[in-house]
């Protein structure tokens, strides 16, 4: 096909043949063999097919530089004319691609703008932070610094010079060791190991059945050592206790130790007894004091036996012990089956305390051990007094050195106990003798009441007793059929015989019937005789003095006397107790100028006496002390004279 | 025959016997006195052929955990004199003919 072309294109028609053959002639040259391989004619199936004559003919074709998308045919509304007009100039170019540019001159106003700003942010970065808004408030064009707020200062503080210290610790301790590592040495070590093993395995066989017992063991001495604990508690508790008593009844203590009644020295003859502490015991209330005595080792410490005199109240007993140093309390509390009639402590093992009981029983108390429990008891025993023990007294250790007392009761046999080991081993001293009244065959039955016991203080083989029907027999240990001697004491009940501690002879016996009776023992008829108005309880003896004497009777009244200095009256009458309390026993203190009564509502009160009643007549300074007893003995020697 | 076997038979018990680790000496607290023999055993059970590396490894060990500067000696045959830190040494026996020496000492 021909197509119609404009004139003056051959060149391009030239110019496409001529590509045309440069196409070719390139698959020839240089990469041909390449271009070759790959050149297999491939139709797209919308190609014209075409005929050789029709490939052969030249097309021309022409480039113009107008835009053919251009429109050529724009028309404009011309006003001046009133028509249409084609615009022939039309805008030919045709723009292909258009990019935005970022550089903006620099005289230009947003160039000059811009360096401005960035001038700002390079010296916008020193200034002070607080007062930035302000700065850039007010520095949009320059750098002003805020006069009011803004100030600046600096300052240094003081560094202080830089020192050098050392120290240097101690190295860790050395030592030396040595040794050898043989195989030889390595062997009976082994061997020794071995064996000590087959050793501790044996043993641990064999105790096997001792490690039950030793963790017992361990347990115990652990609760052991618990109640050591609070033991040791307790003694300090106790000092306590005693501390704080000498606290409550300090008047008390000063007055024993030091009041003397200056008043006494106005009263002539007369003394007074000073009330000083009361002694009593919530649990023995109902019960009433039967017997007192003191302890001669410790000299603050006296026992009190608590039962009742009363056939028909009969209940328990107490066995209390209380010392000076602590009022309130006792320190030793034991109770009895049976009320307690009477108790001796041991001369010289003051530990060892025999009670006599209502029922006739005989025990033996070891307060140094923690039971209360008697440690003898004479329950089993076939020797038994069948009835109530009146009077107990130890005597000394017996040939085999075993410890005995003496006892007196109601069923009328002076028996002295022995204790051998475990028990009481009862040897029948003395049968009371049986009063006239009573016909012989009714001897055995109706016994005579021994009521009260006594031993000689030198002579300690011969006795006194008193009976109930106020008759005194002298007797001897080594008789054991008959009496030495028989007093007519007392129409009653004779309640206490005693011996002088000084003068070999004399004795004093006190009964209900009112009456207290100093006797010589040569003689049958007493050597002085006193009323006391009211049943005599109690009567003892002064350790200090040999005519010195007190007597307690049954409406509450103490009475001292002294024979030396007054031979017809007491030197001192005085009611201890209140109303209706009767008292029964009596003890002086072996050393303090003191004495102790025990009533029948329990209650044990202590006295002190006063100078008038404790005086020892000074005939000679220095003469009389060394010639103590003796003096007493003179004295007591000189009364009876002028009587006989 | 017999006897020869017996005899075997007795060394073998020997070494059942003795091959228990026996510290012969050591003034070490409780705790670092396990510790070490623990060490020293599986040491030795480690390297039974190899005394220097058991030696080295317990060296290293103790280093770690107790502090430098730890001495091992291992060996069947030996005498020794050292100065050791106090508290900070071991001296027993394994295995039946094997000693282990083991201080302290910076």
């Amino acid at each position: 096909m021909s197509v119609p072309h404009k004139v003056g294109s051959v060149k391009s028609k030239q110019v496409s043949s001529f590509v045309m053959q440069d196409e070719e002639e390139g698959l020839d040259t240089a990469e041909g063999e390449e271009w070759m391989q790959g050149k297999t004619l491939v139709k797209p199936p919308d190609q014209l097919d075409l005929t050789e004559a029709e490939l052969n003919e030249e097309i021309t074709r022409v480039l113009k530089a107008s835009n053919p998308n251009a429109p050529q045919n724009v028309v404009r509304y011309s006003f001046k004319e009133g028509c249409y007009k084609p615009i022939v100039f039309v805008d030919q170019m045709a723009i292909h691609f258009e990019l935005e540019g970022n550089l903006v001159h620099k005289d230009s106003d947003e160039g000059r703008r811009l360096m401005a700003k960035q001038a700002e942010v390079d010296d916008g970065g020193g200034d002070e932070r607080p007062d930035n808004v302000a700065i850039k408030a007010g520095k949009r064009e320059q750098k002003l610094t805020n006069q009011f707020n803004f100030n600046e200062r600096a300052s240094q503080t003081l560094n202080n010079a830089p020192r050098d210290i050392s120290c240097q610790t101690e190295p860790p301790p050395r030592a030396n060791f040595s040794a050898t590592a043989n195989q030889w040495e390595i062997y009976d070590f082994y061997v020794e190991e071995l064996q000590r093993r087959e050793k501790s395995k044996e043993k641990h066989e064999g105790q096997f059945l001792n490690k039950e017992e030793d963790k017992s063991k361990k347990k115990m001495i652990q609760a052991e050592t618990q109640n050591d604990d609070i033991s040791q508690l307790a003694k300090v508790v106790k000092i306590i206790e005693r501390m704080v008593n000498q606290n409550i009844f300090d008047d008390v203590a000063q007055d024993f130790m030091y009041f003397e009644d200056a008043s006494d020295e106005f009263r002539g003859e007369k003394g007074t007894l000073l009330p000083l502490w009361t002694f009593q015991y919530d649990k023995a209330k109902s019960l009433s004091v039967t017997a007192l005595c003191w302890n001669h080792k410790y000299n603050d410490l006296f026992a009190v036996g608590l039962g009742s005199h009363e056939f028909t109240q009969q209940g328990g007993g107490m066995l209390l012990f209380y010392t000076l140093k602590n009022p309130s309390y006792p320190e030793f509390i034991f109770n009895t089956a049976s009320g307690v009639m009477c108790l001796d402590i041991h001369e010289h093992l003051s530990y060892l305390v025999a009670v006599g009981l209502y029922d006739g029983c005989v025990a033996v108390y070891n307060l140094k051990k923690k039971t209360d429990q008697p440690i003898y008891n004479s329950r089993a025993s076939s020797g038994k007094h069948t009835s109530a023990v009146m009077q107990v007294k130890w005597q000394k250790d017996d040939l085999d050195s075993n410890h005995n007392f003496i006892s007196v009761s109601a069923d009328g046999r002076v028996v002295s106990w022995t204790l051998v080991k475990h028990e009481l081993v009862f040897t029948d001293i003395i049968k009371l003798p049986v009063i006239d009244t009573i016909p012989d065959d009714l001897n055995d039955v109706i016994p005579t009441v021994g009521t009260s016991l006594d031993f000689h203080k030198q002579k300690d083989y011969s006795f006194l007793v008193g009976t109930e029907h106020g008759k005194i027999h002298k007797g001897s240990k080594y008789y054991s059929s008959k009496f030495l001697e028989k007093y007519d004491a007392h129409f009653m009940n004779v309640t206490r015989v005693r011996w002088n501690p000084f003068h070999p002879d004399v004795f004093i016996s006190c009964g209900w019937d009112w009456m207290v009776k100093i006797w010589d023992q040569t003689m049958k008829s007493p050597v002085f005789t006193f009323e006391l108005k009211t049943s005599v309880t109690d009567v003892a003896w002064a350790p200090y003095s040999s005519t010195v004497f007190a007597a307690v009777t049954t409406d509450g009244k103490v009475h001292v006397f002294d024979l030396n200095i007054n031979k017809y009256e007491a030197l001192c009458q005085q009611k201890v107790v209140s109303k209706k309390t009767k008292l029964f026993n009596i003890e002086f203190n072996p050393v303090h100028p003191i004495i102790i009564v025990g009533d029948d509502r329990g209650h044990v009160t202590s006295l002190k006496l006063s100078p008038n009643l404790r005086k020892k007549p000074k005939e000679k300074k220095g003469q009389d002390l060394p010639k103590g007893p003796e003096v007493e003995i003179a004295k007591m020697e000189q009364l009876l004279s002028s009587l006989r | 025959m017999a006897e020869t076997g017996d005899g075997k038979k007795e060394d073998a018990d020997y070494k059942r016997l003795q091959s228990f680790p026996l510290i012969r000496h050591t003034d070490m607290p409780e705790e670092m006195r396990v510790e070490a023999m623990e060490l020293c055993v599986t040491a030795c059970e480690k390297f039974a052929s190899n005394n220097e590396s058991a030696a080295k490894m317990i060296k290293e060990s103790m280093d770690k955990k107790f502090g430098s500067s730890w001495h091992v000696v291992i060996g069947e045959g030996f005498g020794f004199e050292v100065s050791h830190e106090v508290r900070n040494l071991l001296y027993m026996f394994f295995g039946g003919s094997l000693a282990v020496c083991v201080w302290k000492c910076s």
